[in-house]
């Protein structure tokens, strides 16, 4: 009950919203921009044709594919980055020079390599969601306090034992923070990229909404998707910080 | 008795703005198998970087430490450090931390050997308790068990009960000697507490302000248990205080 009374004052200021986008419509007499019930009606016609998830799985199977590899190339990179002082003073140039760039910027040459299927898209979430989990997991490394590494060294514990119950553990907490943000970068380049090169996805849905017949409903209807759907990753991402995994970095 | 630790001519300085600064100064020391040593000295005179260089984990610029006739380089399982802030893996329950240590056993004599120390130290049903589920003493509990489950040949304690308030301090204390009644380890104690050293040592080192130099050694002739308010206790306690620089009048 205590969490809906928090939630109530966000609650009241959408329904403000809603109300003033409704009344703005009204007066102005707009014949484009849709009211909040013609984005519902809109939302309920892509449910009924089936195209809505349809573009839903594109979208979300682009993330997955782009965001996994870049889990999977990231953390061991962050690890080895942060543990072998030459790797990181090596690499860290490089990758401070290649994560301000947009990954927008990328979309030109994600062509010229990838073309226009799905691979492209799928190139630039990786690259967009790589390099904040590159810097996370390497920074994590290097925070793990010193304390716990010379007890291990103390105990004379093996390689293996000091990475599988020290580093590791030690640094779970930031490369779940990583992912977060990485994940949430991917979601925002999955629409962008699909919005320049592809036929399918939420991105496609809401150019080709506008582009067939000015359906700015089915617009609005898109990027509330987009925004819901953002949340719950978000949401979910929160849950794995609350996981035994990462909990005890936050329960002092 | 046999020589557990031979410390030589133990010389250490650390690069400074102003130059290097001396910290430790020629300290020689010889220690006895089974002995518990407290070295007393003022905060900030080198006590933390004599303990270092002994337990192995700071290279001397000059003398050696030898333990059992061999000269020692790095630190092992054989000599275990409890510092003051603790190192308990907040990442691992109880249990976990009472494991970690016991390289070469199997799985099945790992556990039982964790819970027998788990129960020595008091800790019985907090096995499966993670570190931020515990009081302060009981962590202390957990480091003191971590350490003394490996049958460490000896116990280096760098102001080990200093974070805790004075009556749990004096707990453990009475706990710690009970544990070294049944099980006797060469101890190495640190402390700025005159009378913690009284009550648990056998031999009190004073220390010199930095750079720190060996100024005083009073033997502590009383058998366990100790009555530290005694008279005899009590008068030794002025003497080393009045070595530390405290006068009669101002301990009252």
């Amino acid at each position: 009950m205590a969490r809906i009374k928090d939630m109530l004052p966000a609650l009241a200021l959408i329904c403000v919203l809603i109300a003033a986008w409704w009344g703005a419509v009204a007066a102005t007499h707009s014949v484009i921009f849709p009211t909040p019930w013609g984005v519902v009606t809109g939302t309920f016609e892509l449910l009924e044709n089936g195209t809505l998830w349809r573009h839903i799985s594109a979208s979300l199977l682009r993330v997955g594919a782009g965001f996994g590899l870049a889990v999977c190339v990231a953390v061991p990179l962050g690890l080895w980055m942060g543990w072998v002082a030459g790797a990181y003073r090596t690499l860290n140039p490089i990758f401070q020079i290649l994560r301000p760039i947009s990954p927008i910027a990328w979309i030109p040459i994600a062509i010229l390599w990838f073309g226009v299927g799905d691979a492209s898209p799928v190139y630039l979430i990786f690259i967009s969601s790589v390099f904040p989990m590159v810097v996370q997991t390497t920074a994590g490394v290097h925070t793990i306090e010193k304390r716990y590494l010379r007890a291990a060294e103390n105990f004379g514990v093996s390689r293996h034992t000091l990475f599988r119950q020290v580093v590791i553990p030690a640094v779970l907490p930031q490369v779940i923070v990583g992912m977060r943000i990485g994940l949430g970068v991917a979601w925002l380049v999955v629409v962008a990229a699909e919005m320049i090169a592809l036929h399918s996805g939420l991105g496609y849905m809401i150019m080709d909404s506008r582009n067939a017949g000015n359906r700015y409903d089915l617009v609005i209807a898109g990027m509330i998707i987009i925004g819901l759907i953002g949340l719950s990753l978000d949401t979910a991402m929160r849950i794995l910080e609350g996981t035994k995994w990462a909990r005890w970095r936050y329960a002092h | 008795m046999r020589t557990k630790i031979e410390v030589r001519a133990l010389k250490k300085s650390f690069a400074s703005d102003k130059g290097p600064l001396a910290v430790v100064e020629d300290v020689s020391l010889t220690v006895q198998d089974g002995e518990f040593v407290a070295l007393v000295g003022p905060s900030g005179c080198g006590k933390s970087t004599l303990m270092n260089i002994i337990a192995g984990f700071l290279q001397p610029d000059a003398g050696s430490v030898v333990i059992d006739g061999t000269p020692r380089t790095r630190p092992d399982s054989k000599g275990i450090l409890i510092s003051q802030q603790g190192s308990v893996f907040p990442w691992l329950t109880v249990r976990e931390n009472l494991m970690f240590g016991l390289n070469g056993h199997a799985l099945p004599q790992k556990r039982t050997l964790a819970e027998r120390y788990a129960d020595i130290v008091g800790l019985k049903g907090f096995e499966d308790s993670y570190p931020h589920e515990l009081s302060g003493g009981m962590l202390k509990r957990t480091e003191l068990a971590r350490a003394l489950v490996v049958r460490p040949d000896i116990l280096y304690m760098d102001e080990p009960f200093s974070a805790l308030d004075a009556l749990m301090s004096l707990r453990l204390r009475s706990e710690l000697l009970q544990i070294l009644a049944k099980e006797r380890h060469t101890t190495l104690l640190i402390t700025h507490d005159v009378e913690e050293a009284i009550h648990l040592a056998d031999r009190i080192v004073v220390l010199s302000p930095r750079p720190t130099r060996i100024q005083a050694i009073f033997p502590v002739p009383f058998g366990h248990p100790r009555k530290v308010a005694g008279r005899e206790a009590q008068e030794l306690r002025v003497r080393i205080l009045s070595e530390l620089g405290v006068d009669r009048e101002e301990i009252g």
